[in-house]
């Protein structure tokens, strides 16, 4: 029984970590590509953010401390159930055509499914990156890697996603790649 | 001046990190990067499904079990 947490700065946490949930949910389901179990997975985050409050340096991020912890929850659930991150169509179906001054339009279900195919290590640095807005430091602390790591996950998960979804315009590879999905 | 201490924490994520992308559409950023941000971005902006309005009582249960 101890009373480091009274009631206002308990009430204060909560408030932060309540206001992070969007943003979790944001980034499970870019992990795992399933709304059911990203929400399960945030709120099991929340969970475990709450129990360990104690460890919370007030002041600093809310948000990059709790994705490192849904991270971690999510990387142990797919361990211990074998649960392979899986694409859920339903949902891809509901997602709007992404407005574009394109030719072609590019569809977000594209870009669900190419970030689908990336190794999870690319495709959690792209979604902290590229998504989340966090650093690379941030991003790097999150995933517990080097700086260097994040920078070259990310870049290769960006060249990755440019042959998927731009085999006609990629910058890197001199020959086209027919990397559309065919099914 | 700045008023970088009013901000309320957890709230301030969206201000410009130095290091991205601008969004100007302009030819330099591929357009999935676009499309990548509208994903997550879709997701923040949904409602919380009810099943959220049990978290509450949930952390409340875990913090008397704690007491």
């Amino acid at each position: 029984m101890t009373e480091a947490h009274p009631a206002d700065s308990d009430g204060v946490f909560k408030r932060d970590l309540l206001a992070v949930l969007p943003h979790l949910r944001a980034f499970a389901r870019g992990l795992c590509g399933r709304a059911d179990f990203a929400d399960d997975l945030v709120q099991e985050t929340a969970i475990k953010a709450w129990v360990a409050r104690d460890r919370f340096t007030p002041g600093t991020n809310m948000r990059a401390w709790t994705f490192a912890i849904l991270r971690n929850h999510f990387l142990s659930e797919l361990r211990r159930n074998r649960h392979q991150a899986e694409y859920d169509p339903a949902a891809a179906e509901r997602l709007l055509v992404m407005e574009s001054d394109q030719e072609a339009p590019l569809h977000l279900s594209d870009v669900e499914q190419a970030l689908r195919k990336l190794s999870p290590e690319r495709r959690e640095a792209l979604l902290l990156i590229g998504a989340g807005g966090f650093t690379y430091e941030q991003a790097a602390q999150i995933c517990d890697c080097a700086v260097g790591t994040m920078k070259s996950r990310v870049a290769r998960a960006r060249d990755q996603l440019a042959r998927l979804l731009d085999p006609e315009r990629d910058t890197i590879a001199a020959a086209p790649r027919k990397a559309r999905t065919a099914s | 001046m700045e008023f970088v201490l009013s901000q309320p924490k957890g709230m301030d994520d969206r201000k410009r990190t130095p290091g991205q992308p601008p969004k100007t559409g302009g030819g330099k950023e591929p357009g999935w990067a676009e499309g990548l941000r509208q994903l997550y971005n879709s997701v923040v902006h949904e409602p919380l499904p009810d099943s959220f309005s049990e978290l509450l009582k949930k952390l409340d249960r875990v913090k008397d079990e704690r007491d």
